[in-house]
């Protein structure tokens, strides 16, 4: 089966990075096909290239890109939210006149309209916020 | 449509796994995760409210997020059903459809 | 590209977070792509769809009209429970008045508004292909 993730939080805050990131492991692990995860609302910081936890902690966003590059998956960024909470790539930086940018390997930004079309391309479409 | 309903907020925080009870049908799935699983528990203010519920639906924890917060399978209401991960994809592929309570 | 029946679900009141906002957001795009879609406002999602929001004191963008452009759009599907109202001391009268246009119909208003109880939204939900909740 095709699955679309949706992902409403940003990571640590809330347990629903972690959850979704146990859920698409084992998606993959049980031979389904993840056709997109989507990152909305503060979801978008699990994109972030500058967080430095605790050494002895997970890191869950390199754990996404780490995800992305060995499964080749599909992680996008909703552009509007990322916009508001301050998250670039190097294109979308260079756009806005910023001189640094933030996002880690492995993800792309987009619009919503590529939620929906996860939706509607998807058998199933599973959504882990608060 | 049989529907994979996932509760992540627990019973005592949240109105949502209340609403959530208010809303399914007979056929359905619930799945507490996070926060939730502590709505398994045998004996708590929730548990009659959740034992009418599964009088219709078939209910599961996710076994990961009980033993997270310290409580033991054998606590859990009798019926209520352990599951991990893969047991959280599969419920998702034999529900035609899933909604996140959250 | 396929037709789907959509649901967004609304549980939580405006301003006090942005899942209010950011919800609707998502809901117009999808009128973009010509899916089924339909809204539900539970619990406190009742309050995005009050008449009257006056956010000058608080400093936020006020939104809700944004609701009165759904039936432009063709999202005319608007499911309030009756219940939800009920605990908050509401009424459908507390409600903006949300309507869409009916071509077939000499272009005649109709109210995008449907009110239900429980057992009724529960049915709606259970023929829905995709559910994303906010």
């Amino acid at each position: 089966m095709k699955f679309t993730i949706m992902i409403n939080e940003g990571p640590y805050q809330h347990q629903s990075a972690d959850s979704a990131l146990q859920f698409c492991r084992s998606v993959l692990a049980q031979g389904h096909e993840i056709f997109r995860v989507f990152f909305y609302h503060d979801g978008v910081n699990n994109g972030s290239s500058l967080s430095v936890p605790p050494g002895d902690d997970r890191l869950i966003q390199k754990e996404w890109s780490e995800l992305s590059k060995e499964n080749d998956l599909d992680l996008v960024i909703c552009i509007a939210a990322a916009q508001r909470r301050g998250l670039m790539d190097e294109d979308e930086a260079k756009r806005q006149g910023f001189d640094s940018n933030n996002m880690i390997e492995g993800f792309r930004i987009s619009g919503l309209g590529q939620l929906i079309e996860g939706g509607i391309e998807s058998d199933r479409t599973v959504v882990f916020g608060d | 449509m049989a529907m994979l309903h996932i509760v992540n907020k627990s019973p005592f925080e949240k109105v949502s796994f209340r609403s959530c009870l208010n809303h399914v049908k007979a056929g359905d799935s619930v799945l507490m995760i996070e926060d939730a699983a502590v709505g398994a528990i045998e004996g708590t203010s929730f548990s009659e409210k959740l034992k009418t519920a599964m009088d219709d639906v078939s209910v599961y924890v996710l076994g990961g997020d009980l033993a997270a917060r310290g409580l033991s399978e054998d606590r859990v209401i009798d019926g209520i059903k352990t599951v991990d991960y893969a047991g959280f994809v599969d419920l998702s592929v034999e529900n035609e459809t899933t909604q996140s309570w959250l | 590209m396929a037709t789907k029946k959509f649901m967004f679900v609304n549980r939580k009141a405006p301003y006090g977070t942005v899942y209010a906002l950011e919800s609707l957001e998502v809901v117009l795009i999808s009128a973009a792509f010509e899916q089924d879609v339909s809204l539900a406002f539970i619990d406190d999602g009742v309050y995005q769809i009050t008449k009257g929001q006056d956010t000058t004191g608080i400093g936020q963008k006020n939104f809700s009209n944004t609701y009165k452009a759904l039936g432009d759009y063709e999202i005319k599907k608007l499911y309030v429970s009756k219940e939800s109202l009920e605990e908050r001391g509401l009424t459908q009268d507390d409600l903006m008045d949300l309507v869409w246009e009916d071509e077939d119909d000499d272009w005649a208003e109709k109210p995008s508004i449907i009110m239900v109880d429980r057992s009724e939204m529960a049915d709606v939900m259970a023929e829905q292909e995709v559910t994303l909740s906010f």
